[in-house]
């Protein structure tokens, strides 16, 4: 099976329904991407096909029809993507744990919505849970990043 | 008392030694220090210079004994080594450490020691010193009770002093100029004529050298780091999904396990079937470990499917087969025999209710689960004559010998290896999963085992908060509250958590009261009694511990009392407090929230007040009424922890307190039948969401003498603050928690 994934192409040996989730941590060794719950109640697993936010502990990894990017494609330490420079600027983490869903599923509703309004922020959010309680700096670096995006 | 004054001595000597964290004194057995761990491991050229900073050729480390489970426990013991060591956050390493017990936790035992905080008299005082020493006797290397910041606010920066002092000595021996003429920057001694020596390259002379221990810390005046806003270590690897967490440690040859254990609490494995299982791809091996059994396989998902596809025959749970069982057990204890402490008495309660005109109110809390986002995890692997173990863990040091045990090795051969943890919330003062591991790994033995729970496995076996009950009765006169007289059953947390252990906890559970006997009011008849119950449901501490449930219960009460007295909530609560650092906190959250304001239609505000691990918290919270429910606008908190070590940190943590309190308030509720949990994942068992979130403003008030910590504090006074709002928004009275079982949310 072919998947390619953070730009680089891969061929897993894998059942059709595992999910991509474990695809991705198990067998290419992709950390960044979290389990949190396995019923896409939490989000943290959240990881973008062909440019979508998708819950990669609900899609079979034989579903999988596009390029796939994780939290550790998108932007490295010296190479920030402008959401991870707000979450960095704001200093969302706390235990940090949810943060690469967090940010995947914001770096998708900006694609979408380059300026959101707080209802936007709300509605596009509010399947990503984080326990810590990190949901106010979580809407302040939405709000960072889309000035960047848009001015960038 | 002749006991008591000697101990009074001794505590006070000891007491001047524990500001030089780590260096021994040794007027006792069990109060000398132990010997310095780092020197075990060092090399020839390495040099360590107290317990907590590591120096070689390679870099500068820092080693931070206290866990980070989110809070930037690590960025903040950092920050106060870094003060006086004279370096750059960004210059220095952070390791957890190996566990020893060198690294005794002192300021956790304060919350043991029924003495009001607010009270430094000799008594009390003494009282923590014993404390203390039993501490350091159990050798107890604890993550919990918000003690991160106090107990390391001394000994860290005497640490960084020290270092920093003997690094000036040894350039003081090699060039003959004096110590006071010599300066330190960015990791460097620094010569008059400016000559620069790195402390990497003095680090091997250092180690012969004595150490200067005659250090004065810096006025915090002075400070370049602490006090401002700094960038937390984590913070660039947390935004860019390259934080290593337990339960992404990765290991040539690693092999991943599986549990399902008998979801009736405390009932047996009667047998399993594992045909099916067995024939399942990637699956190594099926075996029982202590409470269920365990799938081997070569991935996490495989082992998951296959554990899911073992037959088992689950023995019965002893505990009450229905929560109206769990909570007759509770009402059962309000009798004397169960009493378990009377820590506040003022006046005559009994006189004074004998009059019978007394305001009667009964209070429930229900069981919570930590439900940490990171599901709890552990790798072990068992070599010849060594014991390696990867976790997240509060508790390294019961790790260390429980995975010894079962491994038939001694501690010292057990090497822990702490990582970051994605949340705790007390969940990882227990280490059920690590022992799990070390079962496998033994039956593995030169493999490295990694035991991931499933959601559902760390949600049912999480040890949840116990429920609680308070009866509380109450008098008014002259437009004041007159009697407030508080009894509240609720398990023994540190009964259940230390039994866990091999420790029995003798004497009163302090945490039964908490958050309720120590307030700073002075009422003219005023009592605070607990109760133990006989439940042996497996509980254990949930952010905040018994002051999680007691504030609800005290400043509902409160309210319900000024209410029925006609007075201000905030004004009676001035007029009664007796603590001036208390009274400026409640001061300052009711002119943050603008307090007393018209809100407008549909708009009301409540006012809760908690002091909980020795910190003043006060908060407003303003909510409304709308079509789909009440909203949660605003909230307004101050609080005052003696220094904010870092504002950014500060601010976020307090938020996140809030929220905790907020949401757990209104949705969170665990419940049990025939001893099976019936949540099982975040669809049963809800949890705050963004778009619930309100704006939370936070002040930080610089008041007390002693520093304290604010992961737990802001929790307590969330939930009633919110239902003395909603009383205010809509006259209903709301007693029992979650909330959403008698009013809508938006």
């Amino acid at each position: 099976m072919k998947l390619t994934v953070d730009g680089r192409a891969f061929d897993v040996d894998v059942e059709p329904e595992m999910p991509l989730l474990w695809v991705l941590r198990d067998e290419l060794d992709i950390k960044g991407v979290k389990y949190g719950c396995g019923i896409a109640a939490c989000g943290a697993c959240t990881v973008h096909i062909d440019g979508v936010a998708v819950r990669s502990c609900q899609t079979a990894v034989g579903d999988v029809d596009g390029p796939v990017t994780t939290i550790n494609g998108l932007g490295q330490p010296d190479a920030l993507h402008a959401v991870q420079a707000a979450w960095v600027e704001h200093q969302v983490a706390q235990c940090g744990y949810c943060q690469s869903g967090q940010i995947m599923q914001a770096a998708d509703l900006l694609a979408a919505i380059p300026d959101p309004t707080d209802t936007d922020i709300d509605d596009y959010m509010s399947g990503n849970l984080c326990r810590c309680g990190t949901y106010p700096r979580i809407r302040a670096a939405i709000k960072t990043a889309a000035k960047t995006l848009q001015e960038g | 008392m002749s006991r008591i004054g000697k101990i009074a001595r001794r505590t006070f000597l000891i007491g001047s030694a524990a500001v030089v964290g780590g260096v021994a004194f040794g007027y006792y057995m069990y109060k000398r220090d132990p010997h310095n761990p780092l020197l075990n491991d060092l090399g020839p050229d390495q040099a360590a210079l107290t317990p907590y900073v590591k120096i070689d050729e390679t870099g500068i480390t820092l080693i931070t004994p206290r866990a980070d489970k989110g809070q930037g426990a690590y960025s903040v013991q950092a920050a106060l080594l870094a003060e006086e060591l004279d370096v750059r956050l960004d210059q220095i390493r952070v390791d957890p450490g190996v566990p020893h017990p060198a690294y005794y936790n002192t300021a956790l035992s304060h919350e043991a020691v029924p003495f009001l905080p607010t009270d430094d008299g000799m008594v009390a005082e003494t009282a923590r010193g014993v404390a203390d020493a039993v501490m350091k006797f159990i050798g107890m290397q604890i993550t919990g009770g918000s003690t991160t910041v106090p107990d390391g606010y001394e000994k860290l920066r005497m640490a960084g002093a020290v270092a920093r002092e003997t690094l000036k000595r040894v350039v003081h021996d090699q060039t003959g100029i004096h110590m006071t003429r010599l300066r330190t920057q960015d990791g460097m001694v620094i010569t008059p004529d400016g000559t620069e020596y790195p402390y990497t390259t003095l680090a091997a002379q250092a180690a012969q050298t004595d150490l200067v221990t005659s250090v004065e810390l810096r006025d915090p005046s002075q400070w370049r780091i602490l006090g401002k806003p700094m960038q937390r270590i984590d913070t660039v690897a947390k935004s860019t999904g390259t934080q290593t967490y337990g339960i992404d440690v990765e290991l040539d040859g690693i092999l991943h396990a599986a549990v399902k254990i008998n979801p009736h609490l405390g009932g047996a494995l009667d047998g399993f079937d594992d045909a099916a299982a067995r024939t399942m791809r990637g699956v190594i091996d099926v075996l029982p470990v202590t409470g269920g059994v365990a799938v081997v396989a070569d991935n996490t998902w495989r082992a998951f499917q296959a554990v899911d596809a073992v037959e088992c025959q689950w023995g019965q749970s002893p505990l009450p087969a229905t929560m109206d069982g769990h909570w007759t057990a509770i009402e059962a204890a309000f009798v004397e025999e169960k009493r378990d402490s009377t820590n506040r008495d003022l006046g005559d309660c009994d006189a004074a209710l004998a009059t019978g005109d007394a305001l009667q109110a009964t209070y429930r809390a229900p069981y919570l689960v930590h439900a940490p986002l990171e599901p709890v995890n552990a790798t072990v692997l068992v070599g010849d004559g060594r014991v390696d173990v990867w976790t997240g863990t509060q508790i390294p040091r019961f790790v260390q010998n429980n995975v010894a045990k079962i491994a038939g090795v001694e501690p010292d051969q057990v090497h822990v290896h702490v990582l970051m943890m994605g949340g705790s919330f007390g969940h990882r003062l227990e280490d059920d999963v690590v022992r799990q591991a070390a079962e496998i790994a033994v039956a593995h033995r030169g493999r490295p085992i990694k035991l991931t729970y499933t959601r559902e496995e760390d949600v049912t076996h999480d040890y949840p908060r116990p429920l609680a009950m308070a009866r509380a009765q109450g008098q008014i006169s002259d437009g004041g509250i007159k009697t407030v007289d508080l009894q509240i059953s609720s398990p023994s947390v540190m009964g259940s958590q230390l039994g866990r252990q091999g420790f029995p906890a003798a004497g009163p559970d302090a945490q039964i009261v908490a958050g309720a006997w120590e307030q700073p009011f002075a009422i003219e008849n005023y009592r605070v009694r607990g109760y133990k119950p006989d439940l042996a449901t497996p509980i254990s501490s949930w952010r905040s511990v018994g002051a999680s449930q007691n504030a609800f219960f005290h400043e509902s009460f409160f309210d319900e009392l000024c209410h029925a007295a006609g007075v201000d909530p905030v004004a009676e609560r001035l007029r009664l407090c007796d603590h001036d650092d208390s009274r400026q906190v409640i001061q300052a959250a009711a002119e943050m929230a603008n307090w007393g304001a018209d809100l407008g239609p549909n708009r009301a505000q409540g006012f809760a007040f908690c002091m909980s691990f020795g910190v003043p918290v006060a908060e407003v919270v303003q909510i409304s009424q709308t079509d789909q429910g009440i909203k949660l606008d605003a909230v307004f908190v101050a609080a005052d922890v003696g220094k904010v070590l870092d504002p950014v940190n500060f601010e976020n943590l307090v938020q996140g307190g809030v929220l905790w309190g907020l949401g757990h308030a209104i949705m969170g509720e665990t419940t049990y039948t025939d001893g099976a949990m019936d949540q099982n994942n975040f669809d049963s068992f809800e949890s705050l969401r963004l778009y619930q979130t309100p704006q939370i403003s936070v002040l930080g008030l610089e008041l007390g003498a002693r520093v304290r910590g604010i992961g737990e504090p802001p929790v307590p006074p969330a939930a009633p603050a919110l239902a003395n709002a909603i009383f205010a928004l809509t006259g209903q009275r709301l007693r029992e928690m979650p909330f959403q079982k008698f009013v809508d949310f938006a």
